[in-house]
């Protein structure tokens, strides 16, 4: 009889003689092809290491020391990663003859009140996601003006790489590109605030919704591009469209207004294109558009027209992007058809149907002197037509402003600006506001 | 009545265009030049060289111009779009300017990882890799110094690269680009025997450069920076950093400071006047300066230019 030992051991035993006598039977099997590939790799081997003497031996022939050994870059550094992460901080302080400072400065990234605020601070990522697809979030924090904060998803979308024929889709919530200064982000702002005629069109926020953008990039010589935004018409950042914040534009009470079918969609469409007529010039140019219904009445429409010019001078010779010359400007119409509503004011009385019209301009000269040293002068410019309802939102008004910018390094920002503004029948109101930037982690680019 | 039909007009004609661009743009038929677009001239410079005349090369900056501020203006994109090739430096020197390029570009071909993107900056040893990351240090590369084309070593590890690239993207030409990267490489083996033979005489000697852009020549001729003009990579110089270069240079007796054209030039004058020195106009990209439209033809004229200098104020 054997004991368990015993028969552990000759199962081992056996299996290590099995195992043994399998590898012999394995490596007599295929004895050729085996020693044929490890011929090969050392061949190759060899053939790689006479290569590697002869270009050393060059190189010593040249006088040349052999070099250290490479050394290995930081892993720890934010390109390397999947995603780039950045935060940008950015703050404002100052004052205006004005005490409701909200009443001239309507942007949600404006100053907001007479000492500080903290209209923006936003947490940018974006990488690439997989073969096909890039990625983008911004999300914003802000400061009202009592000091609570909101939160926003501003920006949420994934553009295409690699469709066919020149085309790209881009999809999830994001600045409508409407314009040129639309879907910028405040830090890529020239001045500390929004163009008045831009609050006018499309409220504090600027105009984005949740939608999928459209472009073709024409196969043209020169730049021209085509662009077709579809997006949900609904909410506060579809200022002109279905916002419940609507009766600012026609003093009537908002109707409830579903999606019944494509034309309660908001549509807008945008032709660019850009030349260079000197190899230090640019010059870009659009038009666009968006079109969609408003919620005065269940049948009621808005139609916003723009163009925009952006000429800039760089010298060849520029350091750090200096000295330039750029020449900024758009313009824009609202025709916003109101239909017969109820008064806001007065619940008795019924407003009559009106074709609400509003147009606006602002243009902006920025001189950048010396490295990191920039100065702007913005002209503002926004009108309603003559209407019965003399809404805040709705008068003329002017503003001027010079400002002067300061960036200690690539990652900070300082800004002083004056603005002069003028709405008639009131005093004219001067406001200065200082406005800080700066950005924490990945390095930011910038479209032209 | 007429809103409605503009919004399906709106709709209708981007489909009408594109496929109307379709039957007006048949499939290209296969052509033996390749389309090479480079960020900076010096990379377009060995594009030129390796290619031949199977290729046609584009730079995206000018010679002249810093090449961390480009604008990404949209003419660029455009080349972008059509490129077949794009040889970037790499080591974050285009951060500020490529990927949105290359986001509006929307061009398969170059994208990460295809056999159309060069990425000048791999297999190089970099120089000046931060061990820690902070920005008080200034625009400190994360990668290492960028500015590594300057050194003629690092060139024939790029040119073999972009062979290499050449051959994958139009194999049909691949014999050419081998035969051209054979040519280029004695060429080079040649200029550098004789370029080490005339900084020879200057192992050791001190300079002063405004940015911190002449390591890897300073590096491979044995030359010793002992002061950047500025203070800090990417921060301008200010008077107290400026009054430190001088007392430096006295105390080490160096006498040469280098600047590129978008340098401030006065800056360097300034300088050069209190500690006897000369600013010598130097350049990294083929171009800058007149008669240096190859890499050959530029590195020549630095050698020449510091050697003289060096010998000079001695």
């Amino acid at each position: 009889m054997h004991t368990p030992l015993q028969i552990i051991r000759l199962t081992a035993a056996a299996a290590i003689t099995l195992a043994g006598w399998s590898g012999t039977v394995a490596a007599q099997q295929v004895p050729d092809s085996a020693a044929r590939r490890t011929q090969r790799t050392l061949d190759s081997l060899v053939t790689a290491m006479h290569e590697l003497q002869a270009r050393m031996d060059s190189l010593t022939r040249a006088g040349v020391q052999a070099a250290p050994p490479p050394t290995v870059a930081s892993q720890a550094r934010a390109s390397g990663s999947y995603m780039n992460m950045s935060f940008d901080g950015l703050g404002d302080m100052g004052w205006s003859s004005l005490r409701n400072v909200r009443s001239i400065q309507r942007g949600d990234h404006d100053p907001k009140v007479r000492g500080f605020s903290i209209p923006n601070a936003e947490i940018a990522l974006d990488g690439t996601i997989d073969p096909y697809f890039k990625g983008f979030s911004n999300i914003v924090l802000k400061l009202d003006e009592n000091g609570e904060t909101g939160i926003e998803l501003e920006e949420m979308y994934f553009v295409t790489t690699s469709l066919p024929h020149n085309l790209q889709i881009k999809a999830g919530q994001f600045f409508t590109e409407f314009g040129r200064q639309n879907p910028q982000h405040p830090h890529a702002w020239s001045f500390v605030d929004q163009p008045l005629v831009l609050n006018r069109m499309f409220g504090a926020e600027g105009l984005r919704s949740q939608g999928a953008r459209l472009s073709w990039l024409a196969p043209t010589p020169f730049y021209a591009e085509a662009m077709l935004t579809v997006a949900n018409s609904a909410g506060g950042t579809t200022h002109s469209f279905r916002s419940e914040a609507s009766s600012e534009i026609h003093g009537g009470v908002p109707i409830e207004r579903g999606v019944n079918g494509m034309r309660d969609l908001l549509i807008a469409p945008r032709l660019a294109t850009s030349f260079d007529p000197t190899s230090t010039q640019t010059v870009l140019v659009g038009v666009s558009a968006a079109l969609g219904p408003n919620n005065s009445g269940p049948q009621a429409t808005t139609r916003i027209a723009g163009a925009d010019v952006y000429w800039k001078w760089k010298s060849a010779k520029a350091a750090q992007g200096f000295p330039f010359v750029s020449l900024q400007t758009e313009a824009l119409v609202r025709t916003y058809e109101a239909a017969s509503r109820t008064a806001v004011n007065d619940p008795g009385t019924a407003l009559p149907t009106a074709t609400l019209r509003d147009k606006g301009v602002y243009t902006q000269l920025l001189w950048g002197i010396k490295p990191l040293l920039v100065v702007g002068l913005r002209g503002d410019l926004a009108s309603g037509d003559e209407d019965a309802f003399a809404l805040p939102l709705r008068v003329d008004k002017y503003r001027v402003s010079p400002n002067v910018t300061w960036y200690p390094s690539e990652y900070s920002k300082l800004r002083l600006q004056y603005n002069y503004g003028k709405r008639p029948g009131l005093r004219v109101d001067h406001s200065v506001w200082i406005q800080y930037e700066f950005l924490l982690g990945a390095h930011s680019a910038h479209k032209f | 009545m007429k809103f409605e039909s503009l919004r399906h007009w709106l709709v209708i004609a981007p489909v009408a265009a594109w496929s109307l661009s379709e039957s007006a743009n048949p499939v290209p038929p296969p052509v033996a030049v390749i389309h090479v677009v480079a960020t900076t001239p010096d990379l377009a410079a060995l594009a030129r060289e390796i290619g031949g005349d199977a290729v046609e090369v584009k730079a995206l900056a000018k010679a002249t111009e810093d090449p961390h501020f480009v604008d990404a203006k949209p003419s660029h994109i455009v080349t972008l779009n059509r490129a077949d090739v794009l040889i970037e430096g790499g080591a974050d020197l285009e951060i500020g300017w490529l990927p949105p390029l290359l986001e509006s570009a929307r061009n398969d071909r170059i994208a990460t990882g295809a056999p159309g993107r060069i990425v000048a900056s791999q297999g190089i040893r970099m120089l000046e890799v931060p061990s820690t990351l902070d920005r008080a240090r200034g625009d400190v590369h994360a990668l290492g110094n960028p500015h590594f084309l300057i050194d003629p070593i690092n060139v024939r590890t790029i040119a073999a690269t972009i062979a290499e690239h050449f051959a994958l993207v139009s194999p049909k030409s691949a014999e050419v680009f081998r035969a051209n990267l054979k040519k280029f490489d004695a060429t080079l083996d040649e200029h550098m025997a004789t370029w080490l033979k005339q900084m020879a005489p200057y192992k050791g000697a001190k300079i002063v450069t405004y940015h911190k852009d002449f390591v890897y020549l300073a590096e491979r001729f044995n030359l010793e920076v002992v002061a950047t003009l500025e203070a800090k990579p990417g921060i301008a110089p200010s008077p107290a950093h400026l009054a430190h270069v001088i007392s430096t240079m006295k105390t080490q007796n160096a006498r040469i400071i280098l600047v590129q054209p978008y340098q401030n030039r006065k800056t360097a004058e300034t300088v050069a006047r209190q500690t006897d020195a000369v600013v010598l106009d130097m350049a990294q990209q083929p171009g800058a300066i007149d008669g240096t439209g190859t890499y050959f033809q530029l590195m020549d004229y630095v050698v020449t230019l510091l050697s003289t200098a060096l010998q000079e104020k001695k």
